[in-house]
């Protein structure tokens, strides 16, 4: 991980004294400037630091062994081990057993499929049908801004976990459908992030620039203000993530996340305090406690830093 | 999404003469009127505009702040607002009228036909997009040509532009370079589809003196080059002194001189043209000299002055100036006009030293 301060001027300012109009500059004019380094050298000059690329690695870790479950050494998630029950970390059972012998490893690695999935696939629906409202009404403005503006406000105006609440306990405790109310719920939170970043840009020079070139407003939309939006939409989005994760915890502690026996992180925890267990095993509870924990932070901090990162640019324009 | 279908340029096709085989102007503004709704009232921004360009000239367009002249350019363009504004007045390009265009067909003309330089190169560049993409999105939309080749003639643009290892810097973000670098880069862009006309509005006024003159040379050179007309828009008349073959001077949205340049600043008629001329510092001054500003402020555009707009600022006024507008007349040659009743004599003083002591909020050194 490179964490050295390059020392990069882009200050290319008064080294064109001399240039002759309308002849290409002489060849001198760029040896004396050095060779203009690579863009990615001048935008590695702020760090993400150690903090982001351990995060970075937890969130990789928990995403891939959700992918790849099934090929790991694991024992069954639902299966039940009658001569181990409530057994403590050992080579066997690397984090403990649960009250009925299930391995805590196993179902926690297959429970961060549901909380992954949750999580992100819910931000995606926000994000893609939120996001691209937000960007036309940002910069169209008008009845479109005003309509949609007031739908966002009635919506947020609901108090979401018992809409979610109700429409689970009517519809279903599928993954699929938890997973579509909750990003349904996260549509008007998304609209509002992408809209104000949007009607920010709506208004540049750029815009206009563009627009003296001949581009259309869906053009200007997806690749003038899109680019610009995109830094504040991902690092509020992977923050929502974190938000999602958590709502799914809520419902499982209602039971109301995904059907049991099947593992969700949420799920979990809640098995983890019911039927005494906190007393007799705490570690059943704890473990996924700890990995969402440590999920959370790092999603939050990967957001935090991604955005940081971004801002440099509008900050030395 | 292909690039073609997004242009929107399916119907209403306009087509444009060859460069040589349309008799000039190349553009003629008539009486162009463009006002802006406001809380406070409707600002005249511009308030009877004509003029006209010819192929491969340049005209310099000076005034004030507030004097109207970017609201002109853009008026020209067709870019306002939809919504609070009132125009009027005709617009002819190429023989073609502006103002009644459709938006799919001012797409067609901005850009390719007519194009714009901004004043700030700070803003007026996407600061997330590579520079090398923001030149060739626009060839790519008008010329209709595949990525390689835009970006070849991305890397000529800039190279014709004097930014030095171009190839290396179509990759660069904006805040990567200069303001004087960045000017050079929304010139090619502006230049990048060959437009006939090109309107630079204030090009310098975010750059330092010491690149401003290797902008606008770089502008002049590029012209030539490509016998494009350019509407040059500026608050320094020094700027425009030695590059433009017309110059308009403009004060609180009307045009109240026009005239060769030379024969501008052999016989100026009206006293605003010479109050600006005065502005400009001279080196050859003793330090210590005082600078001479023209005491006031531009009139309130919502209610205009009765009379001349200038007259609560001129330094030779009469009462027939507050009470009547002088109309544009015609000088001594047919191609200068200016709006004054009491012109201006070859070989006259210069007006007195400081402003006249009847212009409230000031007072006379």
């Amino acid at each position: 991980m490179p964490t050295e301060h390059k020392v990069h001027s882009p200050t290319l300012g008064g080294t064109m004294a001399g240039t002759v109009p309308g002849q290409t500059p002489p060849i001198v004019v760029a040896t004396a400037l050095g060779a203009p380094g690579s863009p990615d050298d001048i935008l590695a000059k702020r760090p993400l630091g150690p903090l982001f690329w351990f995060a970075l690695a937890w969130v990789a870790i928990v995403a891939i062994s959700a992918i790849i479950a099934n090929l790991l050494p694991l024992q069954a998630p639902n299966f039940q081990n009658y001569t181990a029950i409530n057994a403590s970390p050992s080579i066997h059972h690397l984090l403990g057993t649960d009250d009925l012998g299930r391995d805590l490893l196993s179902r926690i690695v297959f429970g961060a499929r549901v909380s992954l999935v949750v999580g992100f696939a819910a931000v995606g629906i926000g994000l893609v049908i939120g996001g691209t409202l937000g960007l036309i009404s940002g910069f169209k403005g008008g009845a479109f801004d005003i309509a949609f503006n007031a739908a966002s406000f009635v919506i947020l105006a609901f108090p979401a976990i018992v809409a979610v609440i109700a429409i689970v306990a009517f519809w279903g405790q599928t993954l699929t459908k938890i997973t579509v109310i909750i990003g349904v719920g996260t549509i008007p939170i998304m609209f509002r992030v992408v809209r104000a970043s949007s009607l920010s840009f709506a208004n540049r020079d750029f815009v206009m620039a563009a627009r003296t070139l001949g581009a259309t407003s869906r053009r200007i939309i997806f690749r003038e203000i899109l680019p610009n939006v995109v830094p504040a939409a991902v690092s509020f989005g992977l923050i929502t993530v974190a938000g999602v994760i958590v709502l799914e915890g809520s419902l499982a502690f209602l039971g109301l996340s995904v059907a049991l026996p099947t593992p969700s992180w949420g799920n979990l925890i809640a098995e983890g305090t019911s039927n005494g267990n906190l007393q007799t095993n705490p570690y059943i509870m704890m473990w996924p406690a700890l990995a969402m924990f440590l999920l959370l932070l790092s999603i939050n901090l990967i957001g935090d830093r991604l955005r940081q990162r971004f801002d440099i640019r509008e900050g030395l324009l | 999404m292909s690039d073609r279908r997004a242009v929107g340029i399916t119907e209403g096709r306009i087509e444009f003469p060859d460069v040589t085989d349309f008799a000039d102007p190349l553009l003629v503004v008539k009486d162009l009127h463009t006002s802006f709704r406001t809380g406070r009232g409707t600002v005249h921004a511009v308030d009877g505009v004509s003029l006209s360009v010819d192929r491969g000239t340049t005209l310099g367009v000076v005034g004030e702040s507030g004097s109207g002249k970017t609201v002109l350019a853009r008026s020209i363009m067709g870019l306002l607002p939809v919504r609070d504004v009132i125009r009027s007045g005709t617009v002819e390009f190429t023989g073609h009228e502006m103002t009644t265009m459709a938006p799919a067909q001012l797409r067609q003309v901005w850009g390719a036909q007519m194009s714009m330089i901004f004043q700030d190169p700070m803003t007026a560049l996407n600061p997330v997009v590579r520079i090398g993409n923001q030149i060739t999105d626009s060839l790519r939309l008008h010329l209709e040509i595949d990525r390689k080749e835009a970006n070849a003639t991305a890397v000529e643009l800039l190279r014709s532009v004097g930014i030095p290892s171009p190839e290396q810097r179509i990759r660069w973000y904006p805040f990567q370079l200069s303001g004087g670098m960045r000017q050079r880069v929304m010139i090619a862009i502006a230049l990048a589809c060959a437009p006939r006309l090109v309107l630079a509005d204030e090009p310098t006024t975010g750059l330092d003196v010491s690149v401003q003159a290797q902008i606008l040379d770089l502008l002049q050179a590029m012209q030539r080059e490509r016998h494009m007309a350019v509407i040059l828009v500026t608050h320094d008349l020094g700027v425009v002194a030695k590059r433009a073959d017309e110059i308009a001077v403009m004060y609180a949205g009307r045009i109240v001189e026009k005239a060769p340049t030379r024969t501008l600043f052999a016989h100026t008629r009206m006293p605003y043209t010479r109050a600006l001329m005065n502005s400009i510092p001279r080196l050859a001054d003793p330090s210590g000299t005082r600078l001479h500003a023209i005491a006031g402020r531009p009139p309130d555009l919502i209610h205009p002055p009765e009379g001349c707009r200038f007259a609560p600022r001129c330094p030779y006024v009469q009462d027939k100036c507050r009470e009547s507008d002088p109309p544009l007349r015609t000088a001594a040659s047919s191609d200068h006009v200016f709006a004054c009743w009491f012109p201006l004599v070859d070989g006259a003083p210069p007006p007195a030293d400081g402003p006249v002591a009847s212009v409230p909020g000031t007072s006379p050194s």
